[in-house]
């Protein structure tokens, strides 16, 4: 317990100082990245990796939440920053009905009906160009000329996300999240409301995407439909990343993004949009030997040693 | 009106009649024991129980109260827990998890949930394994899991789906100590068995369907001797005493 808490002050103080020695702006982008798609990584762990409701539509949220803060700032002509508050509840309004609805039911609906909830934001924020200036998307003004006070805002999402699944998960909902994964009428026949309960993972979920999507929005001052909305580069990714890092694993989420922004930074000069090739090969290799992602196979390790533990102590006892 | 009651129940799937027109009642601290051979009904009359599935028709009422239209959740809420015949542990959750889980119904506290697991796995014999997962646990630990789940959340009523088939001897002694130190406790008991030393040696009163029909009803020993039920486990010469 001692010792997790030194290492997380040690990450967080790293954290909080990285920014301050790297004085490159194009590093410091590069960690504001991170941030992001940590933020987003972690919101979809809670409901994919958690509860077991994978969503193939995550972008949906992102991009809602990303056209909240753009078109606050393209229609009224307020500031950008007040679509933090406006991209995540707008996301959670898109993201009820639609676990009402598939949550009721078994098997791959939700993940289909995300699938194709992402595909419509796209083409509906694409075609309504009235009201969401189509494919020419929105451009704002940048409000800091630095990138220090985006690293900062971005690390606040990011540990704010983090924090509130660690309570989550830390609590009885956490451990209902996992019943639901892992046997849903095991849950039921537990007094468990599954459909109430994905919808309390679904809700925290949408709504940490949409933060996430309103930064973005914010740092990147130009959003796109296919770029906010994209099914290969946002909705797929995401999992990915997830993936890599550790499916139902507290920093999973942050590791895998940490390896995928680095690794696309590295690569995307030399090799292009082929880049995404090396990044491929490493999640099939992670899926193959690592099964339960980067960080998933440090806890097995650690359960390993807790078991030991455990065994010593029932034969004392 | 009794304290468990099931009247008329009837449970169609398509054209077949797994469960047809059944009526019992169970009384409050009651051991009832419900037999039959393969497919003649027995799990499918606890589904209806507990909502898995819908019952086609007749009532089920619970202290009273109807509940054969409540959701499954609500029917555990009300008190009635059950076991899996086909066991649904929380795979990569451990056994300590497990429990917590159905703890959890009744407290909303971490600590609290975890103290009521942590007692449940002692009574169920499981407390030694309790931070393995579930999926490494053996057949019968898996059966006790199912059990020690279910009792953390406090049932009044207990539904029992064949907890000792697949069990050798000693694991079913230790299975049927489990059930009686569950009714000392003081939960009302409607259990499921295919294993007869079991199911004789623990039940006030027994049913025996088949087809999903009621052959027999009465105490273990008017059930052995009952010609109807020799002729659905033996067939009819041996009913016949030839």
């Amino acid at each position: 317990m001692l010792k997790k808490f030194w290492f997380l002050s040690i990450i967080i103080v790293i954290a909080i100082i990285l920014p301050l020695i790297v004085q490159s702006s194009y590093y410091r982008h590069i960690f504001i990245l991170i941030l992001i798609w940590g933020a987003l990584g972690v919101a979809w762990n809670l409901l994919g990796g958690y509860t077991g409701q994978v969503s193939f539509g995550h972008a949906a949220f992102f991009g809602v939440g990303a056209y909240g803060a753009g078109l606050l700032a393209f229609h009224l002509h307020i500031s950008p920053w007040w679509g933090m508050i406006v991209g995540p509840v707008a996301a959670v309004i898109v993201s009820i009905p639609i676990g009402l609805i598939c949550f009721r039911l078994r098997g791959p609906y939700f993940a289909l009906a995300m699938l194709a909830v992402g595909e419509i934001c796209r083409l509906v924020f694409t075609q309504w160009v009235s009201f969401t200036n189509g494919a020419m998307g929105i451009l704002t003004l940048t409000t800091f000329s630095s990138k220090l006070p985006y690293y900062y805002i971005g690390l606040a999402i990011l540990s704010f996300s983090v924090y509130t699944v660690y309570r989550l998960m830390n609590s009885r909902a956490g451990y209902y999240f996992v019943s639901i994964r892992e046997d849903q009428d095991a849950a039921e026949s537990l007094g468990i409301p599954t459909t109430k309960y994905k919808m309390y993972s679904l809700i925290p979920s949408a709504f940490f995407s949409g933060l996430a999507g309103a930064f973005y929005m914010n740092y990147m001052n130009y959003i796109e439909p296919s770029v906010v909305f994209s099914l290969p580069d946002v909705s797929i990714m995401i999992i990915l990343v997830v993936i890599l890092g550790g499916v139902a694993t507290l920093w999973g989420p942050v590791v895998g993004a940490i390896i995928f922004v680095v690794l696309s930074e590295l690569l995307r000069s030399s090799l292009g949009p082929a880049h995404l090739l090396v990044f491929g090969v490493i999640v099939c290799l992670v899926i193959m030997y690592m099964p339960n992602g980067i960080m998933g196979e440090v806890d097995r390790i650690k359960k390993l040693l807790q078991r030991k533990g455990a065994r010593i102590g029932s034969e004392i006892t | 009106m009794s304290y468990f009651e099931v009247k008329n129940l009837t449970k169609r799937f398509g054209g077949l009649v797994a469960v047809n027109n059944i009526s019992f009642s169970v009384e409050k601290g009651e051991i009832f024991g419900l037999i039959g051979p393969n497919g003649s009904g027995k799990t499918t009359i606890f589904n209806c129980i507990n909502r898995y599935y819908s019952p086609t028709g007749g009532k089920i009422y619970f202290k009273g109260k109807r509940i054969d239209k409540l959701p499954t959740y609500e029917i555990c809420r009300l008190g009635i827990g059950r076991t899996f015949q086909v066991v649904k542990p929380l795979r990569r959750m451990t056994a300590l998890e497990n429990v917590m889980s159905g703890a959890f119904l009744k407290t909303s506290d971490v600590a609290k949930a975890r103290d009521r697991a942590l007692e449940v796995l002692d009574f169920c014999g499981l407390f030694r394994y309790r931070h393995f997962p579930a999926k490494g646990l053996t057949i019968a630990d898996k059966k006790r899991l199912e059990i020690a789940r279910a009792l953390a959340t406090e049932p009044e009523l207990l539904l029992l789906d064949e907890v000792a088939a697949g069990l050798n001897p000693k694991e079913t002694e230790a299975a049927m100590e489990i059930i009686q130190k569950i009714r000392s406790s003081g939960v009302t008991i409607l259990i499921v068995e295919h294993v007869m030393k079991v199911i004789m040696g623990i039940s006030d009163r027994i049913m025996a369907i088949n087809f999903g029909k009621e052959i027999a009803r009465g105490t273990p020993q008017e059930i052995v001797n009952n010609e109807e039920v020799i002729k659905a486990y033996l067939g009819e010469s041996y009913a016949q005493g030839k």
